[in-house]
């Protein structure tokens, strides 16, 4: 086995996972009802396929992934499409968000599944992906990132390591424990897919030294399925040590760079949970409808149970606790990093593992009570993994001086909560870093907005100056028309009548019939000659018919 | 003494003609002041200021022809923000400019429309789509809400209506607000620290 790094900072927690790994994983009770958010990954939300009142089986796909960075949901059990609208999500703003909900049918009928399990290693990379895309897998660890992306390492990347991560370092969480114990060898069989879409040069499946038990369990899944294809790597327990960039560290010696991805530098982590999830796509074809979740904390019976998604908390905490009315507090994920819940009435979605509740019985959930000013003591500082400067960050971000706090690089923070955890003054650095953030990408939104309103704005102008300046050139070139017909007529100049090759045709033409009259000698007309009286007769007659006309246009205004 | 004269006199002139070169080899073309200060303004163009728009009201305010606490849809954050850039202490908002409201679209009550085009011209954003004799409406995404459509409208068929908060959109209140100030124990400590060193 290679040599391990030690990330800096971090602390040692209390572990309290004793109390959740006593009994097995049993499968939850099929609910009365599933809620489904489509939007339960990173990326963008999906977009439901089916309609109310439509009837769906297990493992079909009612919402498709709408975009590059997205996933599909899938229907967890047969039954009935009740609604498509806002429920009340798994979200800490307590807001509503689209779901589909579905009425099971309790029959469990699956839709016919295709299996890769012969042929996979057959599969060119971007199918086998496709297949894991399809089957909707995203990161369960918590983040939730679709996971055929972190497969495709993009052209010309070699991939050094493969990381499975084991580590699950937060305080009461065992989920993954669980899946190490009960299925290494759906883990194992699963690595070697990731490892053969990848091409991957070494896998190490990293687990924390507070598991003996699945390090047993999985060394001798590896022993039975994939002798010396993949190491086993026995971590220390610190937290955050299941953080990514930390693991990446503790495994190769590298940094990842800031505000940059593991594959940066040569490294893909999977989650355990993900892992077990791609061998059900690939072997089994079976998309992803449910997963181990811990529901531990203050209850009767603290376990892991197999959790079909979209499952409501408050029935699941009834199978573990005989009384839901008491709880105070009720959080989704661990303690360190969790985010606490407005409702009991919210589904638990792909990224949920941990259910952690809190009846206000026990001191270690006593929460936050005497906020004291900063004494800048630096005990913040030691403990990050990063190398930030929590106490600078949390100057900056209460003051909201928001260029100052992304100077301290407040982005790379990873909100593990080591900084709050340490502080002697109880002051909630994690929220403050989480406000910083969300402002700026506000601020960063409505300055694009404005860029844009200010883009359309300028647009518009020179358009409305554009279109004055053609009417002007119109009204000018019209007028300038009319000057030159006005300045023709009043000094026609015969030379220039013969210049112009048109008037000169005229006036040949008018020649030649001239000529021809002249030549064909016609005899004059009566009217020619005649004598002066003949000519004043007929001045008479036109004058008088011209007064009768006269007389006539008159009466027939009257 | 000649020399020294003649020294300084070349001098002089070396470095008039460096300063006149300079000015022409590094002219800054446009109004950075100007550009800068548009570029914090949140472009509504809205006309709230007193100006017609939000570039000539950066004008103004780069000629110190106004104040910069006339912006009400930029609020107390613009105010900061154009503080920090022109070093000047910040004000509160000209109530005379406008209160800061949350922000509004809006929306045009389509079967009421008589397709007049009043409101398409009003428009500092070209967000308005339609035709004479046609139903108009709003592109949302684009509407920066400066609610210039409502006057000409004739028949009062447009409303402002209020952006509704997603979950897309939330974000993590100040903890100053959420945390720290209903503390009783932190308000009197403060209040007793204050009374002593006054």
């Amino acid at each position: 086995m290679k040599k391990l790094f030690r990330f800096p900072g971090g602390i040692e927690v209390p572990q309290y996972k004793e109390i959740s790994i006593t009994q097995a994983t049993k499968k939850a009770k099929l609910p009365a009802r599933l809620v489904l958010p489509l939007h339960q990954h990173i990326g963008a939300p999906a977009e439901p396929i089916v309609a109310e009142g439509e009837i769906v089986l297990k493992g079909q796909k009612i919402a498709h992934a709408t975009d590059y960075v997205s996933a599909p949901i899938h229907a967890p059990t047969s039954g009935t499409v009740s609604y498509i609208g806002d429920r009340e999500a798994p979200h800490p703003s307590g807001m509503r968000a689209p779901c589909i909900e579905i009425i099971p049918d309790g029959k469990e009928t699956w839709v016919e599944l295709t299996s890769h399990a012969r042929d996979y290693t057959a599969l060119d990379p971007s199918s086998l992906r496709n297949v894991i895309r399809e089957a909707g897998i995203v990161g369960l660890g918590g983040a939730g990132f679709p996971s055929y992306i972190k497969l495709n390492p993009g052209p010309g990347r070699e991939i050094e390591t493969l990381i499975i991560n084991g580590i699950e370092c937060e305080p009461y969480i065992t989920c993954d424990d669980m899946l190490m114990r009960e299925r290494a060898d759906e883990i194992v069989a699963g690595v070697l897919v990731i490892q053969h879409a990848l091409q991957a040069k070494r896998t190490v499946i990293a687990i924390e030294d507070n598991k003996p038990e699945a390090i047993e369990s999985v060394k001798s899944a590896i022993k039975q399925l994939a002798e010396d294809l993949i190491d086993v790597a026995v971590i220390p327990t610190i937290y955050p040590a299941g953080s990514e960039k930390q693991l990446v560290y503790a495994i190769t010696g590298e940094e990842v760079p800031s505000e940059g991805l593991p594959v940066q530098v040569g490294v893909v982590c999977q989650n355990i949970g993900t892992v077990a999830a791609v061998y059900r796509a690939v072997h089994h074809g079976e998309p992803l409808i449910s997963r181990y979740v811990t529901i531990t904390g203050d209850v009767d019976s603290p376990q892991n149970l197999e959790v079909l998604f979209g499952t409501i908390v408050e029935e699941l905490v009834a199978q573990c606790s005989d009384n839901v009315q008491d709880i105070k507090r009720l959080i989704i994920g661990g303690p360190m990093m969790g985010f606490a819940m407005h409702s009991l009435n919210i589904p638990l979605i792909k990224t949920s593992n941990c259910v952690l509740v809190d009846r206000g019985r026990h001191s270690q959930f006593s929460g936050r009570e005497h906020i004291m000013p900063c004494i800048r003591c630096g005990a913040c500082a030691q403990v990050c993994p990063i190398k930030l400067l929590p106490q600078q960050l949390y100057w900056y971000a209460k003051a909201e001086d928001l260029d100052q706090v992304q100077n301290y690089n407040l982005f790379d923070c990873i909100e593990c909560g080591c900084c709050d955890y340490v502080c002697p003054s109880h002051i909630p650095l994690v929220q403050y870093y989480r406000f910083a953030k969300g402002e700026i990408w506000q601020r960063e939104e409505e300055r694009l907005k404005s860029d844009k309103a200010r883009l359309r704005h300028e647009f518009r102008e020179r358009r409305i100056e554009r279109d004055k300046q053609e009417a002007e050139e119109r009204r000018r070139l019209k007028k300038e028309a009319l000057h030159k017909k006005a300045t023709n007529a009043e000094n026609k100049d015969p030379a220039d009548e013969k210049n112009d090759p048109k008037k000169a045709a005229i006036l040949a033409a008018m020649e030649r019939v001239r000529e021809k009259k002249s030549s064909q000698k016609i005899n004059p007309k009566n009217t020619d000659n005649l004598s002066k009286k003949q000519h004043q007769l007929i001045d008479e007659i036109d004058e008088r018919r011209k007064r009768q006309r006269q007389d006539e246009q008159q009466s027939g205004v009257d | 003494m000649l020399s020294a004269i003649l020294v300084l006199v070349l001098l002089a002139l070396v470095f008039g003609l460096l300063l006149g070169y300079a000015s022409i080899r590094f002219k800054v073309e446009g109004e950075p002041l100007v550009e800068q200060i548009d570029s914090l303004l949140p472009q509504t163009q809205c006309g709230q200021c007193g100006f017609p728009g939000c570039k000539p009201y950066a004008t103004a305010i780069a000629n110190e022809e106004a104040d910069i606490n006339q912006c009400p849809p930029g609020g107390e954050a613009t105010i900061h923000a154009l503080a920090d850039l022109l070093d000047r202490e910040p004000i509160p908002l000209n109530p005379e400019n406008g209160e800061e409201a949350p922000k509004t679209i809006a929306i045009i009550n389509e079967s009421d429309c008589i397709g007049c085009t009043l409101c398409i011209q009003a428009c500092p954003v070209d967000a308005i789509l339609g035709a004479a004799k046609q139903m108009h409406t709003v592109i949302e995404i684009e509407c920066t809400g400066c609610e210039l459509c409502v006057p000409p409208c004739p028949v009062d068929c447009i409303d402002m209506v209020a952006v509704e908060n997603n979950i897309e959109q939330w974000n993590w209140p100040s903890p100053i607000k959420a945390l720290e100030a209903p503390l009783v124990f932190l308000e009197t400590t403060k209040s007793s620290a204050g009374k002593a060193s006054s």
